[in-house]
């Protein structure tokens, strides 16, 4: 699901390549190594005599012979992985100008990601769900709002840290659909360890579609149960930090929640996206992801069922 | 031999009652004071030394609990043991006393101990600031410790990267507490660094040309020059810069005013990386005369060794950046890095070779520190591998902070320097204590300990390809990372088993172990010539040699000059280079001053993270401390030149 040996796109696949090569040449260097060294230990453990050994130069001589020469051994292999190392990195850097930018921005505990577009009324705003249509280089833009996060998504390409005040880049093609995990690296306070996202890799079509239908604003909710929920929801501060497009809700603080129920997951992949698990985030948040900026929303029964209809009308 | 005294009237022989009756009269001159007193106010090198391996044991202990517990909190798939807030407090502890607080004062208390036995010399250099680094050491501990009993321990790492570690998302005093704790570190550190560099310039037995140095002690000597470069980076990045962002809001790294959030990482790491060689340098260097001793050769190479030394220390300040290589740094400048993190595996492989070809031309005795030399090559040889994989941008990118570099760090430090240290602990208890450890257990420390090592950390290289980032305090079921998680958790309780059957060992062997005498394996140092443990004076007389292995060179005694006082506590000062006498000097009594300024350097630090009017009634009171240490000090200096009245002389014992 997320692993360097599953590579997705040709960036990844090549760092693979050469991890198995360093592999390889690193277990015929230590298996060596080991072996000389037992050898070594071993060869005359019967020899109780504690005399001490005088060297003659020709054993002096012989010895540093020896040892100049596994240090030229060692130090060729170093000169290949250099070189090798120095290929592939030249290779990754090495961009199309034709490519689809997204812009990618690290938060306490969440990612948000946007895209762009020549029509304002096109804009796309999401959280911790990255859609990219397959075969098209993808460049990310990656920003920081609070402290340094790290966006690694191992089956598509190594990891590019958020740093405040700096912009960085990360670069992959997806060749192969699907959907592929990925996670905050840099150490980001409490909920470090609960900041995944996911990228999903979808044929160009199932893409665009996507991406029509998510630049829609929200729908107003037909049912009374949502038509209350929508009400529950404007009435309890929700709107000071997310941002419903379509309706009042304004708030840039934390996810956009347009399409929200269109997501695989909430809580930037803690939780499966269920009604059930909806509920209980809004109820706790801490609970379930300790240090979560969303304070809890002790609601009625009866109110927070109809915010979870609500909500779950936003596809 | 005659040029060392200005007109040596040559060779002659001490007879057995001069020899006992100037060992009596050193004796009175040097042991401490009797009862609390004397316990408070000790400058002699061996008791503090001592209670420095004994406290940075302690701490290695501690932070072993500290790992035992993250073991148990990731040993399965959302596990609710310890919860973020613990664990985020807990890794933080783990490592900062793994890196701080054991490794580094472990290393150095090594040579505190060590280093004078095996130049010659009665003492170290600076006695009493010997003293003060300790007790500063224990005011850094308690510190930290304090704080993580009272939940108020540090939070974001031991590299406290901002602007996490900043007011703004750090409130509270928990970031201050490790930014202090840094600054005691350091402070002991390079009190240790100073006096290591002296005594090994200035102090060495008669003859000990810079070409016999003992290799432990070359390993010593260019370590206390990396900490003197290194640790002040840090120092000053901890202290002068973050802490004051903090408390009297400098903005040195807050990006939104003007600061940089990367500068930090360039600091840390400046000192961060040749950190790690200087843990692993003087663990390098014990296992030289280990390896010697039990092959019953002079080491293959002994320029070589010397040189790799100093090049692992130039090049280990050439590679910080490879920690970085997931920031927005050019690319070009990254590949740098990259080549320097190669270039140094180079003189590490020149030591690696050269005790294997010892070993090869050797007559090896697999003793128990020798079976711990084996188990470093083996586990050492693996984390220097991924170590070289790591130093590839490409790679790294996909790897850095992940599991894999745990496991890497892991194989590197416990490898390159715990078992290292394990066999010396073997090798020189018997000094310390004049017993021998058992041999039985010790061997089923070593094998638990091996095994234990490779089943915790080799799971985590497949943890981090697999996607598994550091520092998290739980992950999903559905990561499926859970089943390896549980080998290494298992493999954390086999380590444990295995330090506590040492721990029973040492107490055992320390009541009733076999009597070691003064050199219990026929090695070549200085150190096996004195009684075990050695008398507070070390030396009776000045040991002359003429080689780099003094005890193989010399059948029966060893020569010596004569003509330090007795009465008094006098030094032989020598020459750099070639190590002739040159002069006499004073050492200095017991004193209590180092103690209350290490008190004091608390009240100026620990209090300036409430309130900063605590600063200047820290200073206040040091500046007593500071007038009665110059008081002590300002008794007639007694350091004459040259003048051994007797020159070199043999001892018959």
């Amino acid at each position: 699901m997320h692993s360097i040996f599953a590579p997705a796109s040709p960036e990844a696949a090549a760092v693979t390549r050469l991890w198995w090569w360093m592999f390889g040449a690193g277990l015929i260097i230590w298996l060596g190594v080991a072996t000389v060294a037992v050898r070594a230990a071993l060869a005359k453990s019967g020899d109780a005599s504690r005399d001490v050994i005088r060297d003659t130069p020709t054993v002096t001589r012989r010895a540093g012979r020896i040892v100049i020469a596994a240090v030229l051994a060692t130090a060729i292999v170093l000169a290949a992985v250099l070189v090798y190392s120095f290929a592939v990195g030249h290779a990754l850097a090495q961009h199309d100008a034709d490519r689809l930018v997204i812009e990618v921005t690290g938060h306490r505990w969440w990612w948000e990601v946007r895209y762009s577009s020549a029509d304002p009324t096109k804009l796309v705003t999401t959280a911790n769900e990255i859609h990219v249509p397959v075969g098209v280089p993808i460049h990310l833009r990656l920003a920081s709002d609070d402290v340094i996060h790290s966006f690694w998504a191992p089956n598509l390409n190594g990891k590019s840290d958020l740093i405040p005040g700096y912009r960085s880049a990360l670069w992959f093609r997806a060749d192969t659909p699907g959907v592929y995990r990925g996670q905050c690296a840099e150490f980001c306070g409490l909920a470090h360890a609960k900041m995944a996202f996911f990228v999903v890799a979808q044929p160009k079509a199932e893409y665009n579609a996507w991406l029509a239908k998510t630049s829609q604003p929200a729908e107003p909710p037909t049912d009374a149960e949502a038509a209350r929920g929508d009400t529950v929801f404007m009435r309890n501060g929700c709107p000071l930090c997310h941002r419903i497009a379509g309706t009042d809700a304004g708030g840039a603080a934390a996810p956009d929640l347009t399409h929200v129920a269109a997501r695989r997951t909430l809580a930037a992949g803690v939780l499966d996206n269920t009604p059930e698990n909806l509920a209980r985030w809004i109820f706790d948040p801490s609970v379930i992801k300790p240090g979560a900026r969303m304070p809890a929303f002790h609601l009625s029964a009866a109110d927070m069922r109809a915010l979870v209809a609500y909500l779950e009308t936003l596809k | 031999m005659s040029s060392l005294g200005s007109d040596a009237p040559g060779p002659v022989t001490l007879e057995a009652g001069d020899i006992a009756r100037d060992a009596d009269a050193l004796e009175r001159t040097w042991r401490d004071q009797p009862g609390f007193w004397g316990w408070l106010c000790t400058v002699d090198h061996k008791s503090i030394g001592r209670r420095y391996v004994v406290t940075a044991f302690a701490m290695f202990l501690a932070g072993g609990i500290e790992a035992a517990l993250m073991r148990t909190q990731l040993a399965r798939p959302e596990n609710a043991f310890l919860g973020a807030d613990r664990y985020n407090q807990i890794f933080t502890t783990h490592g900062t006393t793994m890196m701080f607080l054991f490794a580094v004062p472990m290393m150095t208390a090594m040579g505190l101990y060590f280093v004078p036995l095996m130049v010659g010399a009665r003492s170290v250099a600076f006695p009493r600031l010997n003293a003060f680094g300790y007790w500063t050491y224990c005011v850094g501990i308690g510190l930290l410790y304090v704080a993580l009993l009272t939940n108020h321990a540090p939070d974001t790492g031991w590299f406290a990267y901002v602007p996490l570690s900043e007011t703004l998302y750090a409130p509270g005093h928990r970031v201050d507490v490790w930014a202090q704790l840094v600054t005691f570190t350091e402070i002991a550190a390079l009190c240790a660094a100073v006096n290591i560099i002296v005594t090994v310039f200035k102090m060495r037995a008669p003859g000990m040309s810079v070409d016999r140095i003992p290799l432990f002690v070359w390993a010593q000597l260019v370590v206390a020059f990396m900490i003197v470069f290194a640790m002040p980076a840090v120092a000053a990045g901890s202290t002068l810069m973050l802490a004051a962002d903090r408390a009297i809001h400098m903005q040195w790294f807050i990006p939104a005013r003007g600061g940089d959030a990367l500068l930090w990482q360039h600091i840390f790491w400046f000192f961060g990386h040749p950190e790690v060689y200087i843990i692993f340098l003087p663990a390098l260097g014990m296992v030289t005369p280990i390896v010697e001793t039990f092959c019953r050769r002079p080491v293959v190479g002994y320029g070589a060794i010397v040189m790799a030394n100093i090049a692992t220390a130039f090049f280990a300040f050439g590679l910080w950046v490879h920690h970085m290589f997931a920031t927005p740094l050019p690319e070009l400048g990254e590949s740098l890095f990259t080549a320097a993190s190669l270039v140094i595996a180079i003189p590490t492989a020149v030591q690696i070779f050269c005790w294997i070809a010892t070993m090869w031309t050797g007559r090896p005795r697999l003793t128990v520190p020798m079976l711990f030399v084996l188990g470093f090559l083996f586990t050492f040889i693996n984390g220097g591998i991924t170590g070289v994989m790591l130093a590839s941008v490409p790679f790294d990118r996909q790897a850095h902070d992940t599991f894999f570099v745990v496991a890497h760090l892991h194989y590197v430090l416990i490898g390159g320097a715990v078992m290292p240290l394990f066999a010396g602990l073997y090798f020189w208890f018997p000094k310390f204590t004049g017993r021998l450890l058992g041999d039985g257990l010790g061997k089923w420390h070593f094998w638990l300990f091996l095994i234990g090592t490779n089943v915790t950390f080799f799971p985590m290289h497949i943890l981090g390809l697999d996607g598994m980032p550091r520092r998290i305090y739980t992950y999903l079921a559905s990561t499926g990372w859970g089943p390896l998680n549980l080998l290494a958790s298992i493999g954390a309780a086999t380590l444990a088993v295995s330090v506590v059957l040492f721990l029973i060992n040492v107490v055992r062997s320390w009541v009733a172990g076999a009597n070691a005498g003064a050199d219990p394996w026929g090695a070549p140092g200085l150190e096996w010539a004195v009684a075990s443990p050695p008398p507070p004076y070390n030396f009776v007389h000045a040991p002359v040699v003429s080689s780099a292995h003094p005890l193989w060179e010399t059948s029966g005694a060893l020569p010596v000059v004569t003509g330090l006082r007795t009465d008094r506590r006098e030094i032989l000062i020598t020459t750099t280079f070639d190590a002739r006498p040159d002069a006499r000097h004073s050492s200095p009594h017991g004193s209590f001053w180092p103690f209350y300024l290490a008190l004091c350097m608390g009240v100026v630090f620990i209090g300036s993270i409430f309130r900063p009017y605590w600063v200047l009634i820290g200073t206040a009171l040091s500046c007593i401390g500071l007038f009665g240490w110059g008081w002590e000090s300002s008794r007639p200096i007694e350091r004459e030149r040259v003048a051994m009245p007797n020159g070199p002389v043999v001892e018959r014992t």
